[in-house]
């Protein structure tokens, strides 16, 4: 068993989960939050993209044991008094979601891309999201929400 | 996903101790966690040496560029020194897999899991690197044995990369459109008297392509390879691409990669 310690979402939260536990797992499972979404077992789709000390990882391929003491922020941390953080306020805006079941991974990833390049052209949002899948297809307006959001972040 | 004990080690000496035959060293785990929760692998004890700082980190040391086996590929494309010294390098980072993948996979990692289709491998052998361990230091030619097969012993940690900065090089990737692993990859490196043509994801291992290095050495233009037949007889053939086809694109990239030069 692994002792460990996070903040997630700012709050700082401590378990003891098995040496083997995924970090997607003790979000969904330890902590219930569920906006982590687990859309494949290949490591592909990139729905479960979370923030580990900023930067965008896929919670499912790595072991919570790895990151102990890291800040973690997962889709549920991203609002800020009831109100929706500029990327998932674009999102709703430029209907980037279809089915719903990609987004918080692409919101994730989104919002680190805006972190490397403020203004990114349609083939770097692209490329950068090359590690999330949408099995709606639905890429157009996800494209165009990130340029929204571009501008108002 | 089966159990497994966690160890994160704070220095070498300790990591290299708890290794044993049902163990496995952890660097950024973007091949290994997935291997494991697809029960493709399975092991008594994971050793993760991501936590040990010495052996993350990038320098310029005379007319090498050492790279620390922890060091992650989003490190290596945007680090300022990487991008000075050997820009393909750069470059080559830049395209591993996807950006999640980057933010934590590491050289180390790549090179001591010797897919047939990853991209580092080609950089080692292309740039005459020094592969260090906790043991001793191997030539890249030596290092790389065969499919997913190092010269690596078990106790045995690479601890850094010692590239040989180039005149000038480039590479050059037919990426596989879901995974971004190199349907095949060319990475050429000139050298004063010499040209290193090194190819991956065409056949079972890295190799260098002694033909386009030797014709290229002598005349460092694309019209010295052109027309050039390669020999697809040991090249892979599956879904993606047939050994004839991967021949021909060991020949385009090459050339493209002298005229990116």
């Amino acid at each position: 068993m692994q002792k460990i310690n996070l903040k997630v979402n700012g709050k700082s939260v401590s378990k003891e989960v098995p040496d083997h536990t995924l970090l997607s797992i003790f979000l969904r499972d330890h902590l219930n939050l569920t906006g982590t979404h687990i859309g494949c077992d290949t490591s592909q789709c990139g729905a479960c993209v979370v923030h580990v000390d900023g930067k965008s990882i896929k919670s499912c391929s790595i072991l919570v044991a790895d990151i102990n003491g890291s800040k973690v922020t997962t889709i549920e941390g991203l609002a800020k008094d009831g109100k929706l953080h500029p990327m998932q306020e674009a999102f709703k805006k430029k209907h980037g979601l279809q089915c719903g079941f990609c987004t918080p991974g692409m919101v994730m990833s989104a919002i680190d891309l805006l972190q490397t390049k403020k203004n990114p052209n349609d083939d770097e949002i692209r490329e950068w999201l090359e590690g999330n899948i949408c099995r709606c297809t639905g890429y157009q307006n996800i494209v165009e929400a990130v340029k929204e959001a571009a501008s108002n972040m | 996903m089966k159990t497994f004990n966690y160890h994160a080690p704070k220095d070498v000496k300790e990591a290299s101790k708890l290794a044993s035959v049902n163990s496995a060293f952890l660097a950024g785990g973007m091949t290994s966690i997935p291997s494991i929760k697809l029960g493709l692998a399975s092991y008594t004890d994971v050793i993760d040496i991501k936590h040990i700082r010495k052996l993350s980190g990038i320098k310029v040391a005379g007319k090498s560029l050492i790279i620390g086996s922890t060091t992650k590929h989003a490190e290596v494309a945007s680090s300022k020194e990487v991008q000075k010294a050997i820009p393909s390098l750069a470059k080559l980072a830049g395209k591993i897999g996807d950006a999640q993948v980057r933010n934590r996979g590491t050289i180390g990692g790549s090179i001591s899991n010797n897919d047939p289709s990853a991209c580092y491998p080609s950089a080692c052998m292309a740039l005459n690197a020094i592969i260090h361990t906790n043991e001793r230091k191997i030539k890249a030619s030596d290092f790389f044995k065969g499919m997913f097969e190092t010269a690596l012993k078990k106790k045995e940690i690479i601890e850094a990369v010692e590239f040989q900065i180039p005149e000038k090089s480039d590479y050059q990737k037919h990426p596989n459109p879901a995974s971004r692993y190199a349907i095949v990859g060319v990475y050429l490196a000139k050298y004063k008297d010499i040209v290193n043509v090194a190819v991956t994801g065409a056949k079972s291992c890295v190799y260098i392509d002694s033909d386009l290095s030797k014709k290229l050495s002598s005349n460092f233009s694309p019209s010295a390879i052109a027309g050039m037949k390669l020999d697809s007889s040991e090249m892979n053939s599956d879904i993606h691409a047939s050994a004839e086809y991967r021949a021909n694109l060991v020949l385009t990239y090459a050339k493209k990669a002298v005229e990116a030069c």
